[in-house]
């Protein structure tokens, strides 16, 4: 508690110089502003997420770090347009979720939004390929273009031979590369992670996170990662956001990017 | 979503589980078998009704009196239209009159008369009636033994059973069927029969002084005297007919039937001549009374309204006719009310196993709202899957309860025909009703679908993800 008292004030300059660096070129792509997402058991209310203010910028490759029930995938959610928030407000690309309608919130889900989580979600009745391209159905994308899509998308991440595979005949590892390539089937701005590795090796975990690094680098996607693994955010993300009790602790650039972020920005 | 995706996906969830989907289907079926089989039982009474009651001639006829015939008179019929007295005959330019009316098939007179028929020179005393060629339709000569009539005019008779019987000197028997009507009916078909009867003639003018002074006043009465001659004409039995005594219908209680056109041209004295003798409208027949057969029961009722303006008394049975078809339709009201019944516990059947896959597939539905499915899709997916579970218990229940009807059908006509009565068809399953039983089915399961649907679409995802 007195950690997260303490360190409110340093988190908070250090997004604060990160939008001061370039306001203009850098356009965020997550705003958040006073987020709050309270829960109420019986007679407590549990604060999930406690008045966190952070803004992520396009192209950007965030880790949000912090031990279990320090809200860190309750903010992914409330970006993700899965959960609404108690107070304040998430803006993401201009538009402001706490405002949307629920059919509308599905629609920035299904359009903005790629989701990978821990436990990969995959249909299990459906094959790989229909479950890559169920969010196609849902966009009312025809047959044809569905399953070329899909069959693409599944080439991307190595599982061409696997398409008519169910998920329970697949390992781990390709489980959750068919789950990446679900979310990137409808080209989503954003990708977000929940502990993407936590049910992986590491061998396997850092796959997958090359391809994600591969996919923020080639197709300007921005990516929040939740994860309880500094070492994995250290190596994979530009940006590091740790969390505590529901507040941001604090939120810093990763010293092993810094340079090379700098570089690019000098550049333009 | 699109509609084929979405019932690809519902026939997709409805066989991930078999069997808990199997058995709700079945459950379906089995309501709506049980509609299906209530409401095609209805429907084949009432059918097997109306078949029977129509082909009695009861529904499309009308008969047709004068108001002078006083016997026949009640008192309603009493109150209107001019007094008996003036009230027009019924003769033949009048039976005319009323087959050219709209919706008649025909009028023909009633002609009967109680008369002596001579077989292997024993008399035989009996009621003969006349019956026009359309009568071959009536379900009394469904049974008929030889044929019938060759021609309108042709000196041929058909016998009633009984009088088969009376014939050949054996006892009446009960319950007849047709391989005893037709061992009767072997030694008398091509045989004669001598009937001997009293024929109307016109009488020469000059017959009476009295008739004559008479006629000098009014030309009417000259033609209305007549004499009555004894004749004989030879018959040749050319069937034998299962008619049932105690049918409704008039015919009936005759027992020798004759072409009608041969009857009218005997000219045999009628009950009506003697009441008619001061009236006759010269040589016109006159008939105590007309039947009408109209096109169809519904034509019943213009038809006797247009021949009551004309002046004559009518009679039909479509009143009784009206509250036989109320009765059916509160019969089918009951039997459909049983068979939704057994379709209320399937829909609860529906509603359970939708809420038990809601609870089941949780996650998956967490997974697809994340991915973006809207709230509408969600519903639409557990809409279609119990349309589905719907249309698909709708089908084979139709065919449980039309083999069901199938069954019910063979038992009792072996029971019908152990008891020597013909074989019937009380069972009916038109088309309307299998469409109806199917988009009813389809309309409860959808409705059994709104529950779990609305509560599938409201899952919180977060929630539902949270589930491992």
């Amino acid at each position: 508690m007195s950690s997260a008292g303490n360190s409110r004030p340093n988190g908070a300059p250090a997004s604060h110089t990160a939008a001061v660096l370039a306001p203009a070129m850098m356009a965020p792509a997550i705003r958040a502003e006073q987020l709050c997402r309270h829960y109420r058991m019986g007679e407590a209310v549990i604060r999930a997420v406690d008045g966190v203010t952070l803004e992520v910028r396009t192209g950007e490759f965030v880790a949000l770090l912090g031990s279990s029930g320090s809200g860190k995938s309750s903010i992914l959610n409330l970006i993700a347009g899965l959960d609404r928030p108690t107070a304040g407000s998430v803006v993401v690309h201009g538009r402001n979720l706490a405002n949307l309608s629920r059919e509308d919130l599905a629609r920035y889900r299904l359009r903005a939004v790629g989701m990978v989580f821990q436990s990969f979600n995959l249909i299990p009745s459906m094959t790989l390929a229909e479950n890559v391209e169920l969010p196609m159905r849902f966009a009312g994308v025809e047959r044809g273009r569905r399953n070329h899509l899909a069959r693409e998308a599944l080439t991307r991440v190595g599982l061409q031979t696997r398409m008519s595979h169910r998920p329970s005949e697949l390992s781990g590892g390709e489980q959750q590369r068919a789950a990446l390539a679900r979310a990137l089937i409808n080209r989503p701005q954003l990708l977000l992670a929940d502990e993407p590795t936590g049910n992986l090796d590491s061998h396997t975990g850092t796959e997958i996170l090359n391809m994600v690094r591969e996919f923020n680098q080639q197709l300007g996607m921005t990516v929040v990662m939740v994860t309880h693994e500094r070492a994995l955010a250290e190596r994979y993300a530009q940006r590091l956001i740790f969390l505590a009790d529901g507040k941001l602790v604090s939120d810093e650039a990763n010293p092993a990017f810094a340079a090379a972020g700098e570089t690019k920005e000098e550049r333009r | 979503m699109k509609l084929p995706d979405l019932a690809e996906l519902a026939v997709r969830n409805l066989r991930e589980s078999v069997l808990r989907n199997s058995l709700t289907t079945i459950g379906i079926s089995v309501g709506v078998a049980s509609l299906v089989a209530m409401l095609s039982l209805g429907i084949g009474l009432q059918q097997l009704a109306s078949r029977r009651l129509m082909k009695s001639g009861l529904f499309d006829t009308v008969v047709v009196t004068s108001r002078r015939d006083l016997r026949n008179f009640n008192r309603d019929q009493e109150r209107s239209g001019p007094p008996p007295g003036e009230s027009r005959v019924l003769d033949e330019a009048t039976r005319q009159a009323i087959e050219h009316l709209p919706n008649v098939l025909e009028a023909y007179p009633d002609i009967r008369f109680i008369t002596e028929l001579r077989y292997e020179d024993k008399p035989h005393l009996t009621m003969v009636a006349a019956l026009p060629t359309s009568a071959q339709s009536n379900d009394a000569f469904e049974a008929l033994q030889g044929r019938f009539f060759s021609s309108d005019t042709a000196p041929e008779v058909v016998l009633q059973k009984t009088f088969a019987e009376e014939l050949l000197g054996r006892a009446p028997q009960a319950g007849l069927d047709e391989t005893k009507v037709a061992e009767l009916a072997a030694p008398l078909l091509g045989k004669e029969l001598m009937m001997r009867y009293a024929q109307r003639q016109s009488a020469p003018a000059e017959s009476s002084s009295a008739g004559k002074a008479s006629a000098a006043e009014d030309p009417g009465l000259a033609s209305a005297a007549y004499s009555v001659v004894s004749r004989e004409l030879k018959l040749k039995i050319v069937g034998v007919a299962d008619l049932d005594p105690e049918s409704m219908r008039g015919p009936a209680r005759a027992r020798v039937f004759l072409p009608l056109k041969l009857a009218e041209s005997l000219h045999v004295m009628q009950p009506s001549d003697l009441r008619e003798v001061s009236r006759a409208p010269g040589d016109q027949p006159v008939y105590s009374s007309v039947s009408v057969r109209v096109k169809k029961p519904g034509d019943v009722q213009t038809v006797e309204d247009s021949i009551k303006k004309m002046g004559f008394n009518t009679f039909s049975i479509l009143d009784a006719s009206r509250s036989i078809q109320q009765f059916f339709k509160v019969l089918d009201v009951f039997l459909g009310i049983f068979g939704s019944l057994a379709l209320a516990v399937a829909f609860i059947g529906i509603v359970n196993t939708l809420v038990m896959a809601i609870l089941e597939r949780r996650r998956e539905i967490g997974i697809m709202k994340a991915i973006g499915a809207s709230d509408g899709d969600v519903k639409r997916l557990f809409f279609a899957e119990a349309g589905a579970m719907g249309i698909l218990g709708g089908i084979v229940g139709v065919a449980l309860g039309w083999a069901i009807g199938q069954v019910i059908n063979l038992g009792t006509n072996m029971y019908l025909k152990r008891q020597s009565f013909p074989p019937e068809h009380f069972w009916s399953v038109p088309w309307w009703l299998v469409g109806f039983a199917i988009l009813f089915s389809f309309l409860v399961s959808l409705a059994a679908g709104l529950y779990p649907a609305g509560r599938a679409a409201r899952l919180d995802p977060v929630q539902a993800l949270r589930y491992e």
